[in-house]
């Protein structure tokens, strides 16, 4: 196996996105992302059995288009990838099965690895980008959750700071936009329906912010109360006979959604004496959450990364480049034996690393 | 050679020539952690065979019917094997399976395969013999039924007869509650549907339901 750059194939399916990436070393040589989205968009939310469903007849083509864009062949790889969580359960079990058939049938190694970790990873195969320097914050927001990370090391040192104690930053968009009649997903619906909304017409409360929090949650979020402060203001404001000023409820909470993502992660750089700040996961899409988060930071000291959108949602290009740096650290392989944990620990990078000879 | 994989009900790998050797298998009956025992199964039934992924040929594809969450992972698995290879995939009625190798053994050429299918339902299907091209004769089903009293539960397996099932005429033998899919047989299956061209048209695994999923009403008050 080459270790310093190896050709690497990872396949994620945490969640609706069946993402398969190509990767050699830190190069990205293909990042295809199939999306169940359109078919959850009736429930409001994703539905488990749905994007299960959908990933195990995505995977095949996905494969084939990932292969033909990098240009590479399937006997060519050192390694296949996999997230092995945290994620959906059923949803991730199609992808272990199929990256555990693949490594059998091409008789390379397998690497099994962690879905947040490899959001981190996203920056490693980020085009034209100077190695991502250690140690640093990362901040990860999707529809699935919301963690502040001090990563020392990528392959060997990441501590969970915090995590959302109930919705996610991506559900709390979800759920607003259906309190005012958007449909899904809410993030892209929120942002058009606040664009001329004034921020600070409605304070809508910041979650786990207040100085009694900071013993216990300093670095964890809530969205839930958030959710239904807006739900009682939009039925008071209707009660009363009023027109709704959709931009406006928008706005604010868009605002306060944001406000206490990028107070949190500057705070953990404060704490932590990190002067960096690494963004991921789908809400990144979010424009107001990097202009906050870019200027807040520059205003501490605090310098941002931010990979590109296809990076940043979930995808394989990502898994493979966790596996790669794994690989490149000298790491042995996953044995076979493991299987899909949804609640995965940050801690564990890789899942089930064989025992090395003299180890 | 052909490389066999089913999950619908415990987990289980052949390896079979095309024309019907069984060379290796590998099989767990537990219901439960399809994902965890794939890869080693798949390695287990290529070594016990002597064959090399190189050697296979065709992948085929227990499709089911079968509990959703375990039966889609043999399926991810048969394909990403037959991608690796840039093989095809064959796919085969578990159930056939289950009938082609009771057919082969038994005088009576009525059968019913029965198998759970959790909340208290069953997935039948009927057979009459085996055809001219030595493939079971599926006279009805996959469908699924309410899981009739008489049926043994899941729990006592294989031997208790079942007297009595919505699917059945009387007049039929009383299968038992099928809870072993054998991969070998899936495999032999498979090897007969690809002599004579006769391969299922299945894109779809044979789920036989529909995701639990709930379009939302209107959105819920919070104010009192
Ligand atoms: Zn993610």
């Amino acid at each position: 196996m080459n270790r310093t750059d190896p050709l690497v194939l990872g396949i994620e399916t945490s969640c609706d996105e069946t993402g398969i990436g190509i990767v050699r070393g830190r190069e990205l040589l293909a990042n295809t992302i199939a999306s169940s989205m359109d078919e959850h968009a009736r429930y409001g939310g994703v539905v488990p059995e749905v994007a299960a469903r959908a990933h195990l007849e995505a995977l095949g083509p996905a494969i084939a288009q990932a292969v033909a864009e990098a240009g590479v062949r399937l006997e060519d790889l050192d390694a296949v990838a996999v997230t092995s969580g945290p994620g959906l359960a059923g949803a991730l079990m199609v992808g272990v099965g199929a990256a555990k058939a693949l490594a059998v049938s091409l008789g390379v190694p397998l690497y099994a690895v962690n879905h947040l970790v490899g959001h981190i990873a996203a920056d490693v195969v980020t085009p034209d980008s100077e190695p991502l320097e250690y140690p640093t914050i990362a901040l990860l927001v999707s529809g699935g959750h919301t963690s502040l990370l001090h990563v020392r090391d990528l392959t060997t040192d990441v501590e969970l700071l915090g995590e959302t104690i109930d919705d996610a930053a991506g559900e709390a968009f979800d759920k607003v936009a259906r309190i005012l009649g958007l449909p899904y997903p809410g993030g892209p619906q929120i942002d058009r329906a606040a664009e001329g909304g004034d921020p600070r017409a409605i304070r809508f409360p910041r979650g786990l912010s207040r100085a009694s929090d900071m013993a216990a949650h300093r670095f964890d979020f809530s969205f839930s109360g958030l959710k239904t402060s807006v739900a009682r203001w939009v039925e008071q404001h209707e009660a009363a006979g009023e027109p709704l000023p959709t931009a406006d409820v928008a706005a604010s909470f868009r605002e306060a959604v944001v406000d206490v993502l990028v107070t949190k992660a500057l705070d953990a750089c404060a704490e932590r004496g990190v002067p960096r700040l690494l963004l991921g996961g789908g809400v990144v899409a979010n424009r107001r959450l990097r202009e906050v988060a870019l200027q807040r930071a520059a205003e501490r000291g605090v310098t941002v990364r931010i990979p590109p959108l296809s990076l940043c949602t979930d995808n394989g290009a990502m898994i493979a480049a966790l596996a790669a740096q794994l690989i490149a650290s000298g790491r042995e392989p996953s044995t076979l034996a493991f299987g899909a944990d949804s609640t995965l620990p940050v801690t564990e990078i890789q899942v089930a690393e064989r025992e090395g000879a003299g180890r | 050679m052909i490389l066999a994989i089913d999950t619908s009900l415990g987990s289980g790998v052949a390896v079979v020539t095309t024309d019907g050797d069984v060379r290796g298998v590998a099989e767990r009956a537990e219901t439960r952690g399809h994902a965890e025992v794939i890869g080693d199964l798949i390695l287990e039934a290529l070594a016990a065979s002597g064959a090399a992924p190189a050697d296979i040929t065709h992948v085929a594809a227990g499709m089911g019917p079968g509990p959703f969450t375990g039966l889609r992972i043999g399926i991810a698995a048969a394909r990403a094997f037959a991608a690796g290879r840039g093989i095809d995939v064959v796919p085969v009625v578990s159930h056939d399976a289950v009938a082609l190798e009771a057919l082969e053994a038994a005088e009576a050429p009525d059968l019913v395969v029965v198998t759970d299918a959790r909340r208290r339902e069953h997935a039948v299907s009927t057979y009459r013999g085996l055809d001219a091209d030595g493939i079971p004769a599926r006279v009805s089903g996959p469908t699924l039924a309410p899981a009739a009293p008489s049926v043994p539960a899941p729990a006592a397996v294989d031997t208790a007869p079942v007297t009595s099932h919505p699917a059945l005429d009387a007049a039929r033998p009383a299968p038992a509650l099928t809870t072993r899919i054998p991969a070998g047989a899936v495999g032999v299956l498979a090897g007969r549907q690809l002599r004579v061209g006769r391969i299922p048209e299945l894109a779809e695994p044979l789920y036989l339901r529909a995701p639990d999923a709930k379009v939302p009403g209107a959105v819920k008050r919070v104010s009192t």
